[in-house]
């Protein structure tokens, strides 16, 4: 496969779940060029559904006037994802182990667990002036992400 | 998402398929199993065979069908699991809360 062609995709949607769809179709069609195999654009797919759900929901409170700005950019090294919302920010530290046995049966906060599983990094920055950046990192040839490999091993948080 | 119910021996039996993701299957998830549980059902079978994709707002749907249908005395049981929603729910310990059987057969003699 030749060498991946630097690119920057920008994209701002409204607060609205089935915005979802239009991002997912944006990162298939860039990751068919790219040296990923499917299973780990499978996965990154899910990390980035995780981003935008997070900030749809819980940045931008549903919101529909809200934006979220997704930025797919590749270079030689890998993929960087970024998601950024209008919300207050929030503590990632403060993020309930979904692991942790009291947790196993909520229903919600395995989001960022499955981002941090899927990708090779992902970090956070907080604006001044408020919203929240998620930044999701890819790394080209770095062993496939998979749900099934080292099950259980990924506790971050 | 699209939900067909059935019944086999007593037990009603869901089986989706598409994608349990936010905005789309989680809520029709929770929509079939609440009208099941509504119709009296307390053996409830989800048949996951052609379930393409599902996130954590699926994987919470699955867990609200679980503790819900459990908290009312009946069953709740998952089969024929796509390796990749079944490393989904392997990596979050799931698996060892969930009842998950391999294939429809299976999940219906484990009601007896």
């Amino acid at each position: 496969m030749p060498e991946p062609v630097q690119q920057t995709i920008r994209l701002s949607i409204g607060s609205r779940y089935e915005n979802i769809e239009l991002v997912q179709a944006v990162l298939d069609e860039t990751l068919e060029s790219l040296p990923i195999d499917e299973e780990t654009g499978y996965w990154m797919g899910i990390a980035l559904r995780e981003a935008l759900t997070n900030a749809i929901k819980h940045g931008n409170g549903l919101d529909p006037e809200k934006k979220v700005d997704v930025c797919l950019a590749v270079d030689e090294t890998g993929v960087d994802i970024t998601v950024e919302d209008e919300g207050s920010g929030f503590d990632p530290g403060a993020v309930a182990d979904p692991l942790a046995p009291d947790n196993l049966l909520k229903t919600e906060g395995r989001g960022i667990f499955y981002m941090r599983r899927f990708m090779d990094k992902i970090d956070y920055d907080f604006g001044a002036d408020g919203g929240t950046k998620v930044r999701l990192h890819k790394k080209f040839g770095a062993p496939g992400s998979s749900a099934e490999a080292d099950q259980g091993g990924a506790n971050e948080d | 998402m699209k939900i067909e119910k059935r019944q086999r021996d007593g037990a009603t039996i869901l089986d989706l398929q598409g994608r349990i993701t936010i905005g789309e299957g989680d809520v029709a998830l929770r929509e079939a199993v609440l009208a099941a549980v509504g119709e009296g059902a307390t053996s409830i079978l989800l048949n996951m065979g052609r379930v393409r994709a599902i996130d954590s707002s699926g994987v919470g749907e699955l867990v609200a069908a679980y503790t819900t249908v459990t908290n009312r005395g009946g069953k709740l049981r998952l089969f024929s699991l796509p390796s990749r929603v079944l490393g989904v729910l392997q990596i979050t310990q799931l698996v060892t809360v969930l009842d998950i059987l391999e294939d429809e057969d299976e999940a219906v003699a484990s009601l007896a």
